[in-house]
């Protein structure tokens, strides 16, 4: 974990509403893992007044990538960071995914479920993933909003898609597709990984649990400081409140109480 | 020119003014990877209650103009637990530590908490937390009214030859009465200030944006409110000051001695800056060196006005 100034090498518009940021970042390049974030300070000024966190959508040598999705004000002024500027970046933070189980060419079955700008840390986590065997399902509200296609597709997954509309792939809910792929896979050779919209990961915690497949999901929660300081962040789990950024952002499914 | 940023507040010695703020400093641990955390003038623990408490239901922290609302609800693991799990990283620094104490429902926790703390060595000095605005169910803070604090504050007095600090609250008509009171009751400093309490609305979905509906408001936004509050109460008390409130660098720290302050703490710029503490001691020397001023405390209430 450290607090450094990164230079920008490229900041432009991925897809409608989403960038991608690529920062020179070799400290944290190095000791990255899929699943972690990063917290970023934005500005100089007090505008916004917090850092924001995001995932660690890949790392390649010394650069670190990450893809916004323009919100609000923080993310407005992200977009407008130029290639050249420096921001002040702390992480990698978190636990990240575990996912030694599947980490060689032999290993099981993986799924991985990604809603909206959810697709984030999973490319660098299927990056990594050794296995063959990988299949990912995106989810978005219409073909506009689907992301990383190609790129998961580069990675080695199967790629499955899910628009709200049907406007691409299966039309209907991500946690729907998953339903209809579900009978065809053996529960006990496979594990699944999700990031998306909470209503999301909630509905992808009751799936799994009732057909006894192992889930990690990555969970949001307002963040204050990312450190596990000030305590802000946490939701509930089996064994009380828990921090997203320390002892998340990733948990086992069954062990959150929604 | 050798500088001297030494003070005394109470018993405690400290070699440099600038400590971090309760609640937004973890239990020290959390910032290791960033500062050599032996530079800081003080330590203050996260509040310890002598029960374990969850606090809050999330959302609990959200982002307003220049700062920030919290409700974290004063979350801890208890006395003891905090003795077994967390003081045996920060006995080692060799800095002093300053405990951060509140009561929940019964005043007589207090007495208990500062007896069990009489006999840890490592922890300096109690801050006695009557100031929190988060603790559901409790409508008034013992720090809105003189006599309260007055009676709080003799109560541990009693039982403790350590450190005393009263940390207290801004949501009041008037701070020096307060300070007052503490003072009388014997303390031997005060914290000034603790939050501010407020909300924020999620316009799209007409929810507040804390769980707990109100919180408390923290960060440059409450400067000017401490600075006044701190420069009150240096009027009209001797015990020392710790002033806090909205400090981000080295000038926003030298405001608050020049208001009265004979110590600082960092708060919620933590969050943001974990160096902010360690980059202020040395801004501050640097500024006592450029205008040939040997030592912090000349500077301490020096307002011209
Ligand atoms: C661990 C983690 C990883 C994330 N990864 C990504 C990512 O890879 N890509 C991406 O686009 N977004 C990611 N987010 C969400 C991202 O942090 C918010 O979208 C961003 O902070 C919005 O800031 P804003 O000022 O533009 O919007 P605002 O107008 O401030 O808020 C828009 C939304 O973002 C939330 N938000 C604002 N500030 C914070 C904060 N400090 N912490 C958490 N949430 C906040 C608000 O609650 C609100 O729902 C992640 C969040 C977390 C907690
Ligand atoms: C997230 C958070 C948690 C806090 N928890 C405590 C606490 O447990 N006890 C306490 O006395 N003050 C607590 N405070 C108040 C701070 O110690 C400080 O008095 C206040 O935030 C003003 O200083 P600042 O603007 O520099 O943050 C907390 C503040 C924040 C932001
Ligand atoms: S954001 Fe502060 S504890 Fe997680």
């Amino acid at each position: 974990m450290v607090q450094i100034k990164n230079k920008i090498i490229y900041n432009e518009k991925f897809k409608g509403n989403y960038w991608h940021c690529i920062f020179e970042a070799p400290l944290i390049a190095k000791i990255a893992k899929p699943g972690q974030f990063v917290n970023i300070k934005l500005s100089d000024g007090l505008k916004p007044f917090l850092r924001r966190p995001f995932s660690i959508h890949n790392i390649s040598g010394s650069k670190l990538e990450i893809l916004y999705e323009v919100l609000g004000e923080g993310t407005k002024i992200l977009a407008g960071r130029k290639k050249g500027e420096y921001l002040d970046i702390i992480g990698p933070l978190g636990n990240g995914f575990d996912y030694r189980r599947v980490d060689k060419p032999s290993g099981q079955k993986t799924i991985l479920v990604a809603g909206g700008i959810g697709v984030a840390p999973l490319l660098f986590l299927s990056e990594k993933i050794k296995a063959k065997d990988k299949i990912v399902l995106i989810g978005a509200k219409t073909k506009k909003q689907v992301l990383c296609e190609k790129e998961f597709k580069n990675s080695g997954c199967d790629v499955k898609i899910a628009t709200d509309d049907g406007s691409v792939g299966f039309k209907g809910r991500v946690t729907d597709l998953l339903k209809s792929i579900l009978p065809a896979l053996d529960h006990r050779l496979s594990i699944l990984y999700a990031c998306g919209p909470n209503p999301m990961l909630k509905a992808l915690s009751d799936i799994t649990q009732k057909n006894n497949l192992p889930a990690q999901v990555s969970m949001e929660e307002h963040m204050s400081c990312g450190i596990g300081a000030c305590l802000g962040c946490v939701v509930k789990t089996k064994n009380g409140l828990e921090r997203v950024c320390k002892e998340g952002p990733v948990f086992n499914a069954k062990h959150l109480i929604w | 020119m050798s500088i001297n940023l030494s003070v005394k507040i109470g018993k405690l010695k400290l070699k440099n003014p600038v400590m971090v703020a309760s609640g937004t400093f973890g239990y020290a641990e959390e910032f290791k990877d960033f500062i050599n955390l032996k530079e800081l003038g003080a330590i203050v623990t996260k509040t310890i209650t002598l029960n374990p408490r969850q606090g809050n239901l999330p959302p609990r922290t959200c982002e307003t103009p220049a700062g920030m609302l919290n409700s974290i609800g004063l979350e801890n693991p208890g006395l003891e637990l905090f003795l077994k799990d967390k003081l045996p990283f920060l006995k080692k620094l060799g800095i002093p530590v300053i405990i951060s104490i509140a009561l929940e429902d019964d005043p007589r926790e207090f007495v208990e908490l500062a007896k069990r703390i009489n006999k840890i060595n490592a922890l300096s000095a109690l801050e006695l937390n009557i100031s929190c605005p988060n603790v559901a169910g409790q409508k008034t803070l013992i720090s809105q009214d003189p006599k309260a604090t007055y009676q709080t504050v003799s109560s541990v007095r009693k039982i403790t030859s350590k450190t005393l600090i009263t940390k207290l609250s801004p949501n009041i008509t008037c701070i020096s009465e307060i300070a007052q009171a503490a003072e009388a009751a014997g303390s031997d400093a005060v914290s000034l200030i603790n939050t501010l309490s407020g909300m924020s609305i999620d316009l799209a979905r007409r929810k507040p944006k804390l769980a707990a509906i109100t919180g408390g408001l923290s960060g440059p936004a409450i400067r000017p409110v401490a600075l006044k509050m701190v420069w009150e109460a240096y009027n009209k008390i001797k015990i020392p000051i710790i002033g806090m409130g909205g400090i981000i660098d080295t000038l926003s720290a030298l405001e608050f001695f020049i208001a009265g302050a004979t110590a600082v703490s960092v708060g919620t710029v933590n969050f943001i800056n974990p160096k902010a503490g360690v980059e202020i001691i040395s801004g501050l020397k640097e500024y006592l060196e450029r205008n040939k001023i040997n030592r912090i405390g000349k500077l301490t209430g020096n307002l011209k006005i």
